[in-house]
């Protein structure tokens, strides 16, 4: 009996794939979006393998030189080879988004299943939580977490984002939870006894996939943001180089009235890239998902 | 609406007594001992300056104390508006040397704050469903949102003030004047406040206009768009009233977003030098004042939560459905 009526849900279930797949690979946002990150992914984890270069932060005999054949993006003041940076500075970018906006992810579903499916005093005492968390300035507690503790690698940096920056999503979450939950299909799920656990996982979650997934990109571009703003005051780690960091040495430096020009050029250039690309490519994700916005 | 205040009262009222909780306890709570972490890095080799600093420091922070009565004794200092000694300017008091940075950050922050809000949805509504614009607002837009602040603010001070050489690139006012009411001050005054306000102005442009323009098109196909169009309405009229419905969330948004624009208002002031919060949250770090830091944190969350609460009024004012005690907004 079950077996009869799982084989063609789960046909619809291949052809709605099958649908976005077509779509996805048709929007010109989404594949240009995406291709920017990930020609910039490839360079950030597969240059500082080629580049072979021990330590980016390393000084070099040439300082203050202009990009030429020897040195891609030129020299800092003290010599260090800014291509090399700019490469092992992406890395870090993705990492801090990455672990950034996934932890910041798995508060927010956490958080927002349980307050929006439980509702109640749950919800009550959660959205209150939540409602805090969004009005404390996120960079004002983040400078003081980090000036006591000195982060000091980036690991830990996106650690303290992804702990401050969920409460937006949190809502969201909850918002969406709260309209699937008293569709008939949850209901049923329910009364056949599943506990609130899977009825989350199984079928609220997967029916607020394609949301979930573009929430995680925001939260992704956020957490790179915010990191570039906290190295650029000077909170950033104290090991290793990344983008906000290349951006505070240059302006420590004054590489602006020196006319050190590609200094501070490709750190900043980076990270609109890498987070513009992303928020385009969400808008590309958005038109596949939502049939309404497709451009006919 | 009393409802709908007192809820959001208890809100920030919590939010306050959060952010003192966490200033009180970081230092205390950090791992490690931070009286010897600060006179560690205070680098003096004197031991005899060591011990002075050391007992300095515990009676500053009353480590000597029970928990609760350095909890209680925090909050009455806080209460009388002692936040301390700075180091970095000794001995003003921190209280002093904020107030005398916070007029600077407000002039730059309101400004840009509130035009960038306005222009952007202006421009963001203009552009929904007209293909030409749309093509050129969206593109600008995604990428001015995209931009680090303090990136573009090099952008612009370098390209307008080092290259052009039209804008001066650092400081409030130029070192050789005084701070007075003359008009040679004030026009120096503004001189160098056009390029932070612009790369505030531009940096935030961005987002509100990709906001509006997304809600305007979710309005333009409503059931109440279409009605009218159906009745034969005009369609500057169709979009007045998508308008006004679409602002009610940007009015949220900006509520929302104000965490991020005063971190944006921080990193700009301290690529132009700006003599604001950002540049002295910059000294308090480089001279490890922790009072000031602290006391700058305290500012900064008092500031957004009473912004939080004007944004508030404003919805009530502008959305009649709160002052009906109907469902209009969620706290």
């Amino acid at each position: 009996m079950t077996a009869i009526q799982e084989t063609p849900a789960k046909d619809a279930g291949a052809g709605v794939r099958r649908e976005a797949l077509y779509f996805a690979l048709r929007n010109g946002k989404l594949l240009a979006g995406f291709g920017v990150v990930a020609v910039l992914f490839l360079l950030g984890f597969a240059g500082p393998l080629v580049l072979e270069a021990a330590d980016p932060n390393a000084y070099g005999s040439q300082p203050m030189a202009p990009p030429s054949g020897e040195h891609w993006f030129g020299t800092t003041t003290f010599g260090q080879d800014v291509f090399a940076q700019f490469v092992h500075g992406l890395r870090t970018t993705f990492v801090v988004g990455a672990l950034g906006g996934g932890i910041a992810a798995v508060i927010a579903m956490a958080v927002g299943f349980t307050a929006g499916y439980r509702g109640g005093l749950v919800d009550e005492i959660l959205n209150m939580v939540t409602n805090i968390v969004l009005v404390i300035p996120t960079l004002a507690v983040l400078l003081i977490i980090n000036a006591y503790l000195g982060v000091r690698s980036v690991p830990a940096q996106a650690l303290f984002i992804g702990l401050t920056s969920w409460p937006w999503a949190a809502r969201a979450i909850r918002a969406q939870t709260f309209s699937l939950r008293t569709r008939d299909f949850v209901a049923l799920a329910r009364l056949s006894g599943s506990s609130t656990r899977k009825i989350i996982l199984r079928e609220i979650a997967p029916n607020m996939s394609s949301y979930l997934f573009m929430m995680f990109i925001l939260l992704f571009g956020g957490s790179i943001l915010i990191a570039s703003s906290l190295d650029f005051i000077g909170l950033g780690p104290t090991e290793g180089v990344s983008l906000g960091l290349m951006l505070q040495n240059a302006n420590q430096w004054s590489a602006m009235q020196l006319g050190l020009w590609w200094w501070f050029l490709p750190p900043g250039a980076g990270i609109t890239a890498v987070v513009g690309a992303l928020y385009v490519a969400n808008v590309g994700l958005d038109e596949v998902f939502n049939p309404k916005l497709r451009e006919t | 609406m009393r409802q709908y205040f007192g809820r959001k009262l208890l809100v920030y009222g919590l939010t306050f007594f959060v952010a003192v909780t966490i200033n009180w306890m970081v230092p205390r709570f950090m791992p490690g001992d931070p009286v010897s972490s600060m006179v560690a890095r205070a680098g003096v080799s004197n031991p005899g300056a060591v011990e002075t600093m050391r007992t300095y420091y515990t009676n500053l922070f009353g480590f000597d104390q029970p928990l609760w009565k350095q909890y209680a004794n925090f909050w009455a200092a806080l209460l009388q508006g002692d936040f301390g000694i700075s180091i970095w300017v000794f001995p003003t008091p921190v209280s002093e040397v904020i107030m005398g940075a916070v007029p600077y950050t407000l002039g730059l922050m309101i400004p840009s704050v509130l035009l960038s809000w306005v222009v952007g949805n202006w421009a963001g509504a203009f552009a929904a469903r007209r293909k030409l614009l749309d093509n050129t607002v969206l593109p600008v837009g995604y990428v001015l949102t995209a931009m680090p602040y303090m990136w573009l603010a090099v952008l612009l001070a370098w390209g307008l003030g080092v290259v052009a050489g039209i804008f001066p690139v650092a400081g409030g006012y130029s070192f050789s004047l005084q701070p007075s009411l003359s008009w040679e001050f004030v026009a120096d005054l503004l001189h160098h406040w056009v390029l932070p306000f612009l790369s505030l102005f531009l940096v935030a442009l961005g987002g509100w206009a990709i906001g509006m323009r997304n809600m305007i098109i979710y309005e333009l196909e409503s059931d109440y768009s279409n009605y009218l169009s159906a009745l034969g309405a005009p369609q500057r009229l169709i979009r007045r009233y998508a308008f006004r419905n679409a602002v009610l969330p940007q009015i949220t948004g900006l509520a929302l977003q104000l965490g991020v624009l005063v971190a944006g208002a921080l990193v700009t002031e301290i690529v132009f030098s700006y003599p604001g919060l950002g540049s002295l949250i910059l000294k308090a770090i480089q001279n490890q004042d922790f009072f000031l830091l602290q006391g700058t944190f305290m500012f900064i969350v008092l500031g957004v939560l009473i912004a939080n609460f004007i944004i508030d009024i404003v919805y009530v004012v502008v959305d009649p459905r709160t002052r009906a005690g109907m469902a209009g907004a969620q706290a």
